[in-house]
């Protein structure tokens, strides 16, 4: 019923709408992203009080913690195929187990700020803990809401009441998965790799 | 031209609509009263009502200038102290930018684009409703500020760290900032939903360059608002973190650089103001063929120019920072972008004279705003390409002149354009055609009442009138032709002119409702497809999706070329197109259903962004009522499945049809 592929007049250019409104969501997201990043490259070193970037960051945690967001994207790629094979135990599995990274990586986050907090550097020290802080910041809260998507889409499947194509649904919150994964590969680089 | 009274004949009803429940809570099954508006997902019905709330906003914008007017009308004015005033050109130019020219193009495009791209519906009828809601509750949320400890104050553009707590106390900065991330959010899903539209949406044939004019200007600014919200949106956010959770990005103390928050601002600010007036270019573009009886001469250059001002648009946000000693080199690429961006622009000048030039004009009210806009708009334009100048520029900043040359460029170019969609597409929306003789006398007094308040501006700009300034004295008024005192007084009575100008609107929009009188199918001899459908349209716009062959096809459909002469002949009437749709209609089209969810979720956003103000258990509760309803949305499907429906055994479907899904 709400699979609109159906007719070859609902779709131009043959990518299905939630697809497409997804792909055109995260050009947007790029622009988003893009002036987060740059306020903080702006900051980053200017710190009038408290601690500076490398007397805090630890490079190993936070390392391990970017692995496990990344392997999110390859459990996150199998669960979508497993969508398309139609198989729901498995679709089901890895995206339990792509969520589960995710969590793993926002718990990290969650210990690292609190780590940060206690070593001096608060949401108002300076610019670069503001700075710091926001982008970071709402990196976590994307990857918290795509743990949230997960998690629906597998209760929604457990009681199969999904509108439209399932492979499709699972494709597109991919999509945002590894969009939001990407964006921490440029943060990781921007923010911990590279020496003010 | 067909000018015949059509009754509507009783077709057979194609649309069903759903009976029985489905999802979370009850569908929503009301076909009539209130809630066939609240709960509509249909973009004709919201459409409207972005129509209807944008000129609401226009009115309480035009209060909002009177106002100003009436202060600086003469020395020492009383009628609104310092602080006052501050808050009132805020708001003026927010509620003008956010809830009048946004929402008016949101509303013209949500009604236009399907219908011109043959659609029934738009890709995510749920979004598009939820766009609506927010955007509604957004300007209420802005304008409640005013009872709630005063309004923003720090001028649209709210640069930091004048827009930090110590200088502006009250709440309507954190007003100003949460209302316009609603708006913003209302933008981007509007953004989203109508590129997937026009990308996806379109009728068999139509490709690319078939599509009417108007929906590549819409589709342009849609791609614009796509990227530069999300500018705004980390800007705002940068600003509501310090003023509530005291962040430090605009403190100088802490070493922060004020040009931050310009620098954010402009890259959305520019983008913006093409935001602002491509859709009015889109709506001029297909209003002067129409009575020029030609086509649209050089379609593609339109097309490319309009998508070429979209793309220099990003270049060009630092001309409006030139005071702020960027330094040479950035001075002098941004001096040269501007003038650039000044070629596409008066690409599609050329191109509406051209269009005019040897066609059999028709000066209808319509084509008397389009024209209107080209002249306005160019005196707007020129004065634009001065700012080019960087050194004349730096004399300009924030004087009149800037006050005059924006508002030749948006009430002459998005205002006008706006006025020449309402007379061309009234019978379009309502079945009925606006007066045109009060539309004459509209046009006279609002064109005349524009040139006498925003002309004398350019000469207080440059006699360094500054802008923001709430009172000016007599001892500096200067003498003979440059005196402020006589050019502020034209100003202020040219004020009132285009206010009762805009006043015989509204009296002509009552006296078009009493009149009985029925609108022609084809009033205008129109060429694009949204007139292949009834006055106003069906709730699915059309019985059968067309197929497109031509730019143009509700022409080429009544006209053909005879081979011999080269002159076109009419080969079919509207009346007969549209009985030849009706025959051969599709007799089972599901079309989505309404919701309860956008409404809801819209007005969580709104709970929410009340309890950031005043207590976080509010935006606690307004949190988990936007989680219930998300999840309500996302179990319901956008089309009610076939079980929902009373059994249509009558009418065993031909042609199943169901639109959208989201």
């Amino acid at each position: 019923m709400t699979d609109t592929a159906v007719h070859g007049h609902d779709s131009s250019t043959g990518i299905s709408n939630i697809k497409l409104g997804m792909w055109t969501f995260l050009g947007s997201e790029c622009l988003l992203f893009g002036g987060l990043i740059s306020t903080y490259m702006l900051y980053r070193g200017r710190v009038t009080g408290g601690p500076r970037p490398a007397q805090i960051f630890d490079i190993p945690f936070t390392s391990v913690s970017s692995f496990v967001l990344l392997m999110s994207s390859l459990t996150m790629v199998l669960a979508v195929s497993a969508a398309h094979k139609n198989e729901h135990r498995k679709t089901n599995l890895w995206l339990t187990v792509t969520a589960l990274l995710g969590a793993t990586f926002v718990g990290g986050q969650v210990y690292e700020f609190t780590a940060f907090y206690n070593e001096g550097l608060g949401f108002s020290t300076s610019l670069f803990g503001s700075s710091f802080y926001t982008l970071t910041g709402f990196h976590g809260v994307h990857v918290t809401v795509g743990i949230i998507m997960l998690m629906s889409l597998v209760g929604i499947f457990k009681r199969s009441a999904v509108p439209g194509k399932k492979a499709e649904v699972v494709e597109m919150i991919g999509l945002y998965w590894h969009f939001v994964d990407i964006v921490w590969i440029i943060i990781f680089t921007l923010v911990y790799l590279i020496p003010v | 031209m067909a000018i015949i009274e059509r009754e509507t004949e009783v077709v057979v009803p194609v649309t069903v609509t759903p009976t029985s429940t489905y999802g979370v809570l009850k569908r929503p099954v009301s076909a009539t009263g209130w809630r066939a508006w609240v709960f509509t997902v249909d973009h004709k019905k919201l459409g409207l009502m972005y129509g209807a709330t944008a000129m609401f906003f226009f009115i309480v914008g035009g209060v909002e200038a009177l106002l100003i007017r009436l202060q600086l009308a003469a020395p020492n004015g009383k009628v609104l102290n310092a602080d006052l005033y501050n808050q009132m050109f805020t708001m003026h130019a927010t509620t003008m930018v956010f809830l009048f020219v946004m929402p008016m193009a949101a509303g013209l495009a949500n009604y236009f684009i399907p219908l011109q791209i043959g659609a029934r519906d738009v890709a995510f009828p749920r979004i598009n409703a939820l766009g609506f809601w927010l955007l509604l509750f957004a300007g209420i949320f802005i304008n409640l500020s005013w009872f709630l400890g005063g309004a923003a104050d720090g001028g649209w553009f709210m640069y930091a760290p004048n827009s930090g707590p110590v200088f502006s106390p009250t709440n309507g900065i954190d007003f100003w900032a949460f209302g316009l991330q609603i708006a913003g959010i209302a933008s981007l899903t509007g953004a989203i939903n109508l590129i997937v539209t026009v990308l996806n949406m379109r009728a068999p044939g139509m490709t690319l360059m078939k599509m009417p004019i108007f929906t590549w200007m819409m589709t342009v600014v849609q791609f614009l608002l796509l990227f530069a919200v999300p500018v705004i949106t980390v800007a705002l956010f940068l600003l509501s973190f310090q003023r509530n959770f005291g962040a430090r990005f605009f403190d100088v103390a802490a070493g922060a650089d004020p040009l931050l928050w310009q620098h954010l601002f402009w890259i959305f600010g520019h983008p913006e103001v093409y935001i602002l007036v491509l859709p009015a270019f889109g709506i001029v573009s297909e209003v002067l063929p129409v009575f020029s009886r030609k086509p649209l001469f050089g379609y593609p250059f339109v097309v490319f120019s309009g998508a070429a001002i979209g793309f220099v648009g990003w270049g060009v946000w630092a001309h409006h920072m030139f005071a702020s000693g960027l330094g040479p080199v950035s001075v002098a690429v941004f001096s040269l972008t501007t003038m650039a961006i000044a070629v596409p622009t008066g690409v599609k000048i050329i191109n509406w004279t051209l269009t005019m030039w040897g066609g059999k004009l028709y000066f209808s009210t319509a084509m008397k705003f389009s024209i209107g806009l080209i002249v306005l708009f160019t005196v707007g334009g020129l004065s634009g390409v001065t700012h080019s100048v960087a050194p004349s520029d730096t004399q300009q900043t924030d004087t009149y002149y800037i006050v005059a040359h924006f508002h030749y460029v948006l009430f002459g170019g998005a205002v006008l354009g706006f006025f020449s969609g309402f007379y061309y597409w009234w019978p379009k929306m309502f079945g009925k055609m606006l007066n045109e003789r009060l539309g004459g006398w509209n046009f006279w007094l609002m064109v005349i009442g524009m040139n006498m308040t925003f002309g004398p501006m350019h000469i207080l700009g440059l006699q360094g009138q500054p802008r923001r300034m709430y009172q000016w004295t007599e001892a500096r008024a200067g003498e003979g032709f440059f005196n402020l005192a006589f050019w502020n007084m034209i100003a202020s009575i040219g004020s009132f002119v285009l206010a009762v100008g805009i006043l015989l609107f509204l009296i002509n929009v009552v006296i078009t409702a009493r009149n009985p009188t029925r609108a022609p199918l084809d009033p205008w001899n129109s060429r694009s497809l949204e007139w292949l459908t009834s006055n106003p349209p069906k709730e699915h716009n059309f019985d059968v999706i067309p197929t497109v062959h031509h730019l143009d096809e509700f022409f080429h459909r009544k006209y053909e070329e005879d081979p011999e002469s080269h002159t076109m002949r009419q080969i079919a009437t509207a009346e007969e197109i549209m009985a030849e749709q009706e025959r051969n209609a599709d007799k089972h089209i599901h079309m989505p259903s309404p919701s309860y969810w956008p409404i809801v979720v819209a007005f969580s956003v709104l709970v929410i962004t009340f309890g950031m103000i005043f207590s976080y258990l509010i935006a606690a509760i307004g949190g988990v009522t936007l989680l219930f309803a998300s999840f309500g949305w996302a179990l319901e499907p956008s089309t009610a499945p076939e079980s929902d429906f009373e059994s249509n055994s009558s009418t065993p479907g031909t042609a199943l049809d169901s639109v959208g899904n989201s």
